[in-house]
């Protein structure tokens, strides 16, 4: 709470996950990603992301059904990403 | 354990006698078991394949189980759901309640089955003549899902 931005901004470090047919199109099972800012949201994540082309930005164009769960807690454009996260991406779920 | 995730079949005879076991409370036992068709949208199925997150899964299942106690009136509750490789007529899950009446069992037992549909984090690959393909999520179980939520 006290560091400054910027020391935030240099230790903000996060782990994705990706699963299912998002883990297929990205031929990644997830990696470690550095987050620019001190209050990146998952939002700004998936901009991040898009922004790669190809499947990326295919698969998670606005309007597609994307899941996002942060530490394996569902989570919203809107949360905060911090320092240490796990950051799951998978589409709606199909199990039973 | 009220939840288990695992490869493996499941014997749900053993399943049910054994989560009943000594309570003389208990008047009513409603399951569920989920098996493998061979077909899905007219197309032959061979095999399915299901993947899960493991750590989140188990979490969202104990969430859902919590919320089915916390909801009607039961004494015990187990889910057992199934990965990897199945094949058609293999079982998939299972679900088993424990109440003193049978309308609180089967009312638990059904809303189990349909939030885990949609909250548990699994997902159904099928190997099929045309090639594999993911099972795409259907509105009708979102539907069956927030009918519960309606109900309140």
């Amino acid at each position: 709470m006290l560091a400054s931005p910027s020391v935030l901004a240099a230790s903000t470090s996060i782990r994705t996950v990706y699963l299912a047919r998002l883990r297929e199109a990205f031929s990644s099972r997830g990696e470690t990603l550095a987050v620019a800012g001190g209050n990146a949201t998952i939002a700004d994540l998936l901009d991040a992301l898009r922004s790669r082309g190809g499947a990326w930005a295919i698969e998670l164009a606005p309007g597609r059904a994307v899941r996002v769960a942060v530490n394996q807690v569902l989570a919203t454009l809107s949360t905060v990403i911090r320092d240490g996260d796990e950051v799951a991406l998978f589409p709606p779920v199909t199990g039973g | 354990m009220p939840v288990r995730v695992q490869t493996s079949d499941f014997d749900a005879g053993r399943e049910i006698a054994a989560l009943r076991a000594g309570d003389a409370r208990v008047g009513a036992v409603a399951s569920f078991i989920g098996v493998v068709r061979d077909v899905n949208d007219a197309v032959d199925v061979n095999a399915l394949t299901l993947e899960h997150y493991p750590g989140m899964t188990e979490k969202a299942l104990e969430d859902i189980v919590a919320d089915a106690r916390a909801r009607f009136e039961i004494y015990d509750a187990l889910v057992i759901h199934r990965v990897g490789e199945l094949k058609p007529t293999d079982q998939i899950v299972l679900v088993v309640v424990t109440a003193a009446h049978r309308g609180e069992a089967f009312e638990a037992c059904r809303f189990l089955m349909d939030y885990l549909k949609t909250k548990a984090p699994f997902w159904k690959k099928e190997r099929t003549a045309e090639g594999d393909r993911w099972v795409e999520a259907r509105t009708s179980d979102d539907d069956a899902a927030a009918r519960w939520d309606a109900a309140r």
